[in-house]
């Protein structure tokens, strides 16, 4: 029988408090499980059979291959990427809305023409891929992928639409909020993210595995958008701030000017 | 500052991440070209069919600035960045360049469930594998899930285990 959200209320609510308790202990060591979410998180069906059980294996060596990084440049992406809404003749459905933001490192520097990709489900809450075949109508002017590149001073820009909400299977009545994934590169390999941005004040967040599954409730925070009116354009679109920070071995170096 | 968390890549990144191309790191016509492919398996040791792996690595001199160009690839070009999806069996496959200086490529893993992606690398057997540090501080059994096998000339087989006996040494880097 499949699991009520009932079920998996509890076992987020239990999942939350051996955090907290976990913290009253906390060693330095453990404050990376406090950013990230951990691997084997229950509420979350599809982790119980694809996350390792042996621990990580530690690699320090400031000469690894992976403290570099891919480099992209001009020629991987076109000006149309970053306008979601420009990719089709026509408009696409929806709130059109401007998404922006700046990449740092931990250190708070900013990482420059770094690539940035996204992908989203149209404003009714449905992808343009093959196996989203919930019963929510597609959009002939709306693939929602794009790309750019950071700027000098690490800033992303995107037009889009704001995505819709969507069902998946992970439990009975199981809604996903609204939200925006990212895939983001560093200097560094071993910098890679991917993530996903959220839209301030979704009633859907309690209830949703994969955003709980960030147990601290500051780094929850962390992957919620910003509304910044003074971001949104008269008569053309609504502006959301959100900054990225990127993680990564202390070692990581960042070269001037790149 | 503190980072942003990490959230799974989800279903439906297929027509957004994956490129044409993905999986050819080596240019068109390179006498030297090795061919690595496997499966990806979870704990059940089912195929995965929805993993995006991504490869970085050193050009054959050992440079590792990287060249633009992977997204949009010219055919020439070694830029040391490939990314690749699993089909419906679970199965990847990979074109690329003998690594210059390191005897691995790097590997990233992405797959739906998995919420914070998982690192690990390929080494090639014909290398001196007896002088790396990493290889040299891991058990047999364990160290064997981080070494390809060579199944035809130049062509190498690497199957990923999440989870399970076979598990494959994932890496955390500090």
């Amino acid at each position: 029988m499949a699991l009520s959200q009932q079920d998996i209320s509890r076992e987020i609510a239990e999942r939350a408090e051996a955090a907290a308790a976990a913290d009253a202990t906390a060693a330095a060591d453990t404050e990376r499980l406090r950013h990230h979410p951990a691997r084997d998180y229950a509420p979350y069906r599809s982790s119980l059979l694809r996350h390792p059980k042996q621990p990580l294996v530690t690699v320090r060596d400031p000469e690894a291959v992976e403290l570099s990084g891919p480099v992209f440049g001009v020629s991987d992406v076109t000006e149309l990427d970053a306008d979601l809404t420009r990719q089709h003749l026509g408009e696409p459905l929806g709130e059109r809305i401007t998404v922006t933001g700046r990449i740092l490192d931990r250190d708070g520097r900013p990482v420059r023409g770094q690539l940035v990709e996204i992908w989203q489900a149209n404003a009714s809450g449905r992808y343009l891929h093959q196996r989203d075949q919930h019963p929510a109508p597609l959009d002939a002017n709306f693939t929602g992928v794009g790309r750019c590149l950071t700027d000098g001073e690490g800033g992303y820009r995107f037009t889009t639409i704001k995505p819709g909400a969507y069902p998946w299977r992970n439990h009975t009545n199981a809604w996903r909020p609204a939200h925006i994934h990212f895939s983001l590169f560093g200097t560094a390999f071993a910098q890679r993210l991917i993530t996903q941005m959220y839209f301030p004040g979704d009633p859907l967040f309690p209830y949703d595995p994969i955003l709980q599954s960030v147990t601290d409730a500051a780094a929850r925070n962390r992957l919620v958008a910003a509304y910044e009116h003074e971001l949104s354009a008269a008569e053309w679109s609504l502006g959301y701030r959100w900054d990225i920070v990127l993680d990564g071995p202390a070692a990581t170096w960042t070269e001037e000017g790149r | 500052m503190h980072p942003t968390p990490s959230q799974t890549v989800g279903p439906f990144y297929g027509y957004a991440l994956p490129f044409p191309q993905g999986g050819q790191i080596a240019p068109a016509g390179h006498d030297g070209a090795l061919t690595v492919h496997g499966h990806v398996r979870d704990g059940a040791g089912e195929p995965v069919p929805d993993a995006l792996l991504e490869i970085w690595q050193p050009a054959p001199d050992g440079s590792r600035a990287g060249a633009p160009g992977s997204l949009r690839r010219d055919g020439l070009t070694f830029t040391g960045f490939g990314r690749v999806s699993t089909g419906p069996d679970g199965r990847y496959v990979l074109r690329t360049l003998p690594p210059g200086g390191v005897p691995y490529l790097s590997v990233c893993v992405f797959a739906r469930g998995l919420l914070h992606h998982l690192f690990t690398r390929v080494y090639l057997p014909d290398a001196d594998l007896d002088s790396d540090a990493l290889l040299a501080a891991l058990e047999s059994d364990r160290r064997s899930t981080l070494i390809a096998e060579p199944t035809a000339e130049h062509v190498y087989r690497f199957d990923i285990h999440l989870q399970g006996e076979k598990e494959t040494v994932f890496l955390d880097f500090r």
